[in-house]
């Protein structure tokens, strides 16, 4: 960062990133944007399948009850506690790399942390979710949900559900495991040392990325 | 990590940049002798990991190859029988003839094979990685450690698959799209079994070993680069492995998906793909899935795929023959132009594969329309390699034969796909040998003499050796009359109606008429393998023995891979980086033969 950037200056020129960013960012936005064809594939897989099929299964219904509420019938309160811990978690993460600019050592692992917990809480949430629905039938391969006429439903509502929100989740999981890596590193002093905060944005990209997933998953599960 | 003394400059020399890629040299670790692992196995050296990259390849070209061989022979004589094919395949070749089932599996396999392993991985693979850094002037790819691991995962992708080769029930063998519900159901044929696991396994670390490779190549050229090395001073290569990395990224995590899919339809009883099915007279419990839907997914690859294959031919193609015609290229900013226009149809094109699954005929218009404007990229493209040539002072060197091959077999073999990308048309040839003819010689033959073309005019870069220029004609004359005597009458036997993937055709009243034929191609196929056969010695015979090199620049080239020494180290430049200057094709400029990309333009110098 010694050269002052002018105006003439030939960003594309050679002998500079055109996009002022290191090779290791450029590569996560190309990742990301690959990434996003992955669940792209995925959740267009799903229309299709279920724009063939004549009725669906109303997900008022299915995911209507949550944890130490017995037979309430709570629709979606559940998952909007698990899409809102998630949402905090990018909020958290936010912070996290706001403190790794002003390189504050001490702000950085605090908002890393609280980030991982909110991965792991979310994490924790899906895990209670799937277990819920395994024990009323549900899992790849068996649907016990009607559909919203009555007719016995196709077993693509639950096979989409796990497959794609365990696509997520493994995203989850592994952005977690990045994060634990990464607050190491950052409890180690090596982003002290190295002068700067960068993997902490790169993390955070990734992170952010697979909240955004989260959102078009919970439309396309939770909400159509 | 490996260095010598060239690393250590590395550091001021980036220190200008806006961004120091810093986190790179490991300038401290200089001064320390290579051993044999870090060298040769688990090299970071982009160079040695591109010798990776081409001998594996040219191990599966042999296999792969050597399959088609087998089943053109059962194809020429399938009333013979051959006692060494029992020999080799044991009991999928009992008597001496092969199995039906050994017959699907070769075809699915040659498919597979040549498509990923030899025409992605051998091809893009090598040249990518040896020209990326070589050519935009960057001492390695931006992240050596992912560059070295994306060979690993294509070893793993490739012992996956020769496992596969050697199961019980044989390796996968429902074609190398991998339809289902064939491919879905372990019971509907034997190789729907382990074999398909281990192809979907073996896929999937493909995918990986390409994301992590491309995602180096993108950064690499856009962050890499030495100073003065603007976008539009790049040579062609660089640009078609740019766009390739770039369709590799973003259509192969599609077919991932697709295998995700798959995988579950085969092991967790959904039905994704899967509806109304009976196996055996036995009715399936699926309901609800569409097989189409996993054509679509597949083709959402499957057709960049063929352009991840063509491109880097095409950018090779397009620098030998600047170089050997001492001039410069014709219409640079149209060959950018033109490989960005294919880049972008690339992936709206893919359901003309897909015209006679009961497609949409109004769908269908618009993919036939998108299909035909390809014609209009690749058109321009081929009159600028003419015109390149056009009165050049051409050498014939085995690179620039193989480059003006090149341009013949991808003429000949484009003119077809404009009769296949008619939805009406199409009708009648899908699934023809018309078919067969028509990607075999556009991206089959001609992507081959783009690598051939690569491999014999940078072979002095990768060795510090010549290969033998005698049997490099041999080579090229016999196999281009060769591919054009075994695919041209294809064309005959597709318009007839004759279909691919059958095992016999001598018991079709129809199609009895083609046997002498059949015999012809085959026989010739026979002949075009020991030819490659003799490509290969040549290939390692030059690699000890070949007539070494004299010059950092044995072809007048303008490039910065000749400014390297004759033995470039780790680093590839024993100083700073040379910085650049002009455009690489200055060739026969102001009565100079050729002016080196690092020579500053003199002020009584003529435009370009």
């Amino acid at each position: 960062m010694d050269t002052a950037v002018t105006a003439k200056k030939k960003w594309w020129g050679g002998g500079y990133s055109p996009f002022n960013v290191s090779y290791g960012k450029l590569m996560m936005w190309y990742f990301l944007m690959s990434d996003a064809f992955t669940f792209g594939a995925l959740l267009i897989s799903y229309g299709t399948i279920r724009f063939m099929s004549t009725s669906w299964p109303d997900p008022n219904e299915v995911f209507k009850s949550a944890p130490l509420m017995g037979h309430a019938n709570l629709p979606l309160v559940f998952v909007s506690i698990m899409t809102f811990i998630l949402i905090m978690s990018s909020v958290t993460m936010v912070l996290a790399v706001h403190a790794g600019h002003q390189r504050n050592q001490k702000a950085v692992t605090k908002w890393l942390a609280w980030t991982i917990v909110g991965g792991a809480a979310f994490l924790a949430c899906q895990a209670w979710e799937w277990t819920h629905l395994y024990h009323e039938g549900a899992w790849w391969g068996r649907n016990p949900f009607l559909n919203v006429d009555g007719t016995p439903a196709s077993t693509n509502f639950t096979n989409f559900f796990f497959t794609i929100t365990g696509f997520h989740g493994l995203h989850v999981t592994s952005g977690v495991i990045l994060n634990i890596v990464i607050l190491i590193n950052v409890l180690k002093g090596t982003y002290e040392q190295r002068g700067h905060y960068e993997m902490v944005e790169k993390v955070g990209l990734y992170w952010h990325f697979v909240d955004l997933v989260w959102v078009f998953v919970f439309t396309c599960f939770y909400l159509l | 990590m490996s260095n010598d003394a060239t690393l250590h400059s590395h550091q001021q020399e980036l220190t200008h940049g806006a961004v120091a890629h810093d986190d790179h040299g490991n300038g401290h670790e200089h001064h320390h002798e290579d051993s044999f692992i870090s060298k040769y196995v688990f090299s970071m050296d982009h160079k040695m990991i591109a010798k990776q990259f081409l001998i594996t390849g040219i191990i599966w070209a042999i296999i792969g190859a050597g399959f088609s061989v087998i089943f053109r022979l059962q194809l020429a004589f399938p009333d013979t029988a051959f006692p060494w094919l029992e020999t080799i395949l044991g009991h999928w070749a009992k008597g001496g003839r092969i199995t039906p089932e050994a017959y699907y599996a070769l075809v699915t396999m040659h498919g597979t094979i040549l498509v990923f392993f030899v025409l992605t991985a051998g091809l893009s693979g090598t040249f990518s990685n040896l020209l990326i850094p070589l050519q935009v002037g960057a001492r390695d790819m931006a992240s050596p450690f992912m560059n070295m691991l994306s060979y690993w995962f294509f070893f793993l992708a490739s012992m996956v698959m020769m496992a596969s080769l050697f199961v019980q029930t044989g390796p996968a063998s429902g074609g190398w799209t991998a339809y289902p519900p064939l491919s879905a159901l372990g019971d509907a044929s034997i190789g729907s079994r382990i074999g398909m696991d281990l192809w979907l396994t073996s896929m999937a670390l493909f995918v990986v070993s390409q994301l992590l490779g491309g995602l180096n190549y993108i950064s690499t050229i856009l962050n890499m680069r030495t100073k003065g090395m603007s976008m539009t001073r790049m040579p062609l290569p660089i640009w078609s492995f740019f766009f390739t990395a770039v369709l590799g990224v973003l259509s192969f995590p599609v077919l991932l998906s697709g295998f995700i899919l798959l995988l579950f339809d085969r092991h967790a009883g959904t039905s994704f793909y899967l509806s109304e099915l009976f196996v055996a007279g036995k009715a399936l419990s699926n309901e609800g899935g569409s097989a189409i839907l996993y054509q679509h997914l597949f083709w959402f690859l499957g057709h960049p795929e063929v352009y991840i294959i063509i491109l880097p031919a095409m950018g090779m193609v397009s620098e030998v023959l600047a170089v050997n015609s001492r001039k410069p290229i014709f219409g640079y900013l149209a060959m950018v132009g033109s490989l960005f226009a294919i880049a972008i149809l690339a992936f709206l094109v893919w359901a003309h594969h897909m015209f006679v699954t009961g497609l949409n005929p109004f769908l269908g218009a618009f993919f036939v329309l998108l299909t035909l404007l390809i014609a209009v990229p690749s058109a321009i493209k081929v009159f600028n390699w003419i015109t390149t040539i056009w009165k050049g002072n051409i050498r014939f060197t085995p690179g620039a034969l193989f480059s003006i091959g090149f341009v013949s077999t991808f003429i000949s073999g484009g003119l077809t796909g404009i009769w296949l990308g008619n939805s009406s048309i199409d009708i009648h040839l899908h699934d023809t040998y018309f078919v067969i003819a028509h990607f075999h010689i556009v991206m089959g033959v001609s992507a081959f003499f783009g690598m051939f073309a690569g491999i014999y005019h940078w072979f002095p870069k990768m060795y510090s050796r010549y290969m033998n220029n005698t049997l490099g004609y041999i080579h090229f004359w016999i196999t281009l009359v060769g591919a054009y005597c075994i695919f041209w009458p294809m064309h005959y036997e597709g318009m007839a109606g004759m279909p691919r993937r059958y095992y016999d055709y001598s018991s079709w009243e129809s199609f009895k008429q083609f046997v002498e034929l059949n015999k012809f191609i085959s026989i010739v196929v026979v002949a075009v393998f020991a030819t490659q056969l003799l490509f290969v010695f040549n290939f390692f015979y030059s690699i000890f023995k070949g007539r070494k090199l004299t010059t950092t620049n044995p072809w007048n080239a303008t490039t910065l891979e000749w400014t390297t020494p004759i033995h470039p180290g780790h680093g590839n430049w024993p100083g700073e980086i040379p910085e650049v200057h002009r455009w690489p094709y200055d060739y026969s400029k102001d009565g100079k033969d050729f002016i080196p990309q690092t020579v500053p333009v003199s002020p009584d110098e003529s435009k370009h």
